[in-house]
């Protein structure tokens, strides 16, 4: 037999069908539902006569259109109290675990799916989220899909898909101190661009992968979305097995020994073939930061602000152009020093335990700049409650951070949370679209250890150098 | 679905690259409002540039809109698909696409068609000024320049037949019930840990 990829082992192993010119009938084996596509897709499944087929699969919880204030209820954030609303009275119909807010289990979507172990290696993982990817850092074949196909897959237990072709992203040599997985996955976003992955399944490897924890592969997978990609993963290993070990949703006693046996042949063969090799020197990587509208506008947090008379073609000088009017900036100039109004740590890519200790390591003994507000949003309620339990939460407090309640918050600013119009952000969230979050505000994406530099500086800054 | 056979009228250029589907439409638009009331709020963040070519009067109906590279990178939101239904578009070409708004175009009836950058460039010369008139004929996979030239694209074949048939998706796979049973009993016994969640 052939060698094959970790993508072509999980994606053979779930073809129900061979519709023929390239589709194929694909198993999935999970879904993931939250407040503002979950519900909508419960609802559409009933309005067109048909069944949730297996919710027994699906697991849901809200975190877009939730209030992270203190003490926050699901009345809270008015807009979003319907959703949530609906997604109860859906799940409870159709049967669909639901972990609501307040309770263990809730948060981020992306959050919840690897820390109750409801994403398993080997898997097919849907959920109306680009973000959907961030699971492949647990070695499951995990994507992002519309309203419609959500129906489809819930109706079905299947979606119509069309293999994408393989790409592989080796990061070889260890990163330096003060550069996280964020600064490597964006560092990659910038070298090769924002619509390199697209039409690929996009496999990251290398000797840096293999050495990074699990929450750092879920944070690189996270960004596939970013790089074009709808699909990005990493092969499971021992720090994979001993990560879902024990979780809620992970197979128990012998049933797990017999799952880790079967995950343990996941892994791409030497020799496979991908449709595109990217080697990336890891350990020439400098702390990243954006300074555009696009993911790819990335650069080293030492680094000037790009000219657009350097774009690679007319289209790309007209959006740098764009980009830089949108967020004031001017050309030429270092990054480092441009004065920030917001600081945001959480969202799906860095909300966890390791972003949170990793953000507190910086905080602690120091104090957010005046004028700036800085905002910490764990990513799910056992996250903020690990992390009160170790005392992140006052060393946050203390420092001048606020302390808040797990969920979207303004990474998506479909709550309520925005930074306001002109106003400048670094954010560990994944985009830094136009009005991404809030009309006209404007985002720097960068590692929570370097949002916590610019807190407290008041400006963008090298953690490498407070 | 509606079927798409052919389509001609203005083609509206806006081939700056990476145009993201919040672009395309606002988070908070999802919450609050119909589908069919979406194209209202399309390219909020957009209107305010001065010239912004969706807001020139001889663009209201066009039915095409001419994108860059990475038309509809981001968020999977199917709104995006909705709203620009909702201006009356049908029809988006583009030098390239992102790969969940590319899929969730044909879930609705959009034709997404990829073309070469040179191409885009002198499709978007010739319809600057307004007047000019586009055909997309989805039957001989040909997009008509408004100077008369005829540009070959290409479609997947089941994407194009289910376009001009207006097919339903999920009355083709509930078709492969028998199939879909049968994968879920070989499965459950190989791999008994994804079917029991937790035992």
């Amino acid at each position: 037999m052939s060698q094959r990829t970790l993508f072509d082992k999980i994606w053979d192993s779930h073809v129900v069908a061979d519709l023929g010119g390239g589709w194929v009938l694909l198993h999935i084996d999970r879904h993931l539902l939250h407040d503002l596509s979950g519900a909508r897709a419960l609802a559409e499944v009933e309005e067109k006569g048909l069944k949730v087929r297996h919710p027994e699969l699906a697991f849901a919880t809200p975190d877009h259109a939730v209030s992270s204030a203190p003490g926050r209820t699901s009345e809270t954030f008015q807009p979003g109290a319907r959703l949530i609303a609906s997604l109860r009275r859906r799940a409870a119909a159709t049967g669909v675990r639901l972990f609501d807010l307040g309770e263990d289990g809730q948060g981020i979507v992306h959050v919840m799916g690897p820390e109750l172990g409801i994403v398993l290696p080997g898997t097919t993982v849907i959920c109306g989220d680009s973000h959907t990817c961030t699971n492949g850092g647990i070695g499951a074949l995990a994507f992002g899909v519309g309203s419609t196909e959500l129906t489809h897959a819930l109706a079905t237990q299947t979606l119509r898909q069309q293999k994408p072709r393989r790409m592989r992203v080796r990061f070889e040599g260890m990163p330096g101190p003060g550069v996280t997985p964020k600064d490597l996955i964006l560092h990659l976003i910038g070298q090769i661009g924002a619509a390199a992955g697209t039409g690929y399944a996009v496999e990251y490897a290398g000797s840096a992968i293999r050495a990074m924890p699990l929450e750092g592969r879920l944070t690189i997978c996270n960004l596939s979305i970013e790089l074009g990609a709808k699909m990005g993963m990493i092969a499971p290993d021992d720090i994979t097995f001993e990560y879902l070990a024990g979780r809620l949703f992970a197979p128990k006693g012998a049933a797990f020994e017999q799952a880790v046996a079967a995950w343990r042949q996941l892994p791409t063969d030497e020799g496979a073939r991908f449709d595109r090799e990217e080697v990336i020197d890891a350990a020439a990587i400098a702390p990243t930061i954006t300074w555009g509208t696009s993911p790819e506008h990335a650069i080293a947090v030492d680094a000037a602000i790009p000219d657009p008379a350097d774009a690679p073609d007319a289209a790309h000088r007209d959006a740098w152009r764009a980009a830089l009017d949108y967020m004031g900036l001017e050309p030429g100039r270092p990054i480092a020093g441009t004065k920030v109004d917001w600081v945001f740590i959480g969202s799906c890519t860095n909300s966890r335990m390791s972003d949170l200790r990793a953000a507190a390591a910086v905080a602690k003994g120091r104090h957010v700049a005046a004028g700036v507000t800085a905002w910490v949003v764990p990513g799910s309620e056992r996250v903020k409650r690990e992390a009160e339990g170790e005392g992140l939460d006052k060393i946050f407090t203390d420092a001048g951070f606020a302390w808040r309640e797990p969920g979207c918050s303004m990474c998506v600013a479909a709550n309520g949370e925005r930074v306001p119009p002109g106003q400048r952000s670094v954010s560990t969230s994944n985009r830094n679209f136009v009005g991404r979050q809030g009309p006209n505000a404007r985002t720097h994406l960068a590692s929570p250890a370097m949002a916590v530099a610019a807190a407290v500086a008041g400006a963008i800054a090298d953690v490498r150098r407070i | 679905m509606e079927k798409f056979t052919t389509l001609a009228g203005a083609a509206a250029p806006l081939t700056r690259a990476n145009i993201d589907t919040d672009t395309i439409i606002r988070i908070e638009r999802l919450t609050g409002i119909r589908r069919e009331e979406m194209g209202a709020y399309a390219f909020e963040a957009l209107r305010g540039e001065p010239d912004f070519v969706l807001s020139r009067p001889e663009f209201q109906d066009a039915p095409i809109l001419i994108g860059g590279a990475n038309f509809g990178c981001g968020s999977s939101r199917e709104g995006a698909v909705w709203a620009l239904m909702g201006m009356g578009l049908r029809c988006v070409i583009a030098e390239s696409f992102g790969d969940i708004f590319f899929n969730n175009c044909f879930q609705n009836g959009m034709l997404p068609i990829a073309l070469p950058a040179d191409d885009i460039r002198r499709l978007a010369d010739q319809c600057a000024g307004g007047n000019a008139r586009v055909t997309v004929d989805l039957q001989r996979q040909v997009v008509i320049a408004p100077r008369g030239e005829e540009i070959p694209f290409t479609i997947d074949a089941m994407r194009r037949e289910a376009l001009l048939e207006g097919l339903d998706d999920i009355g083709l796979t509930l078709k492969h019930e028998a199939a879909i049973d049968a994968y879920h009993a070989g499965d459950s016994a190989a791999r008994p840990w994804v079917w029991q969640p937790g035992v």
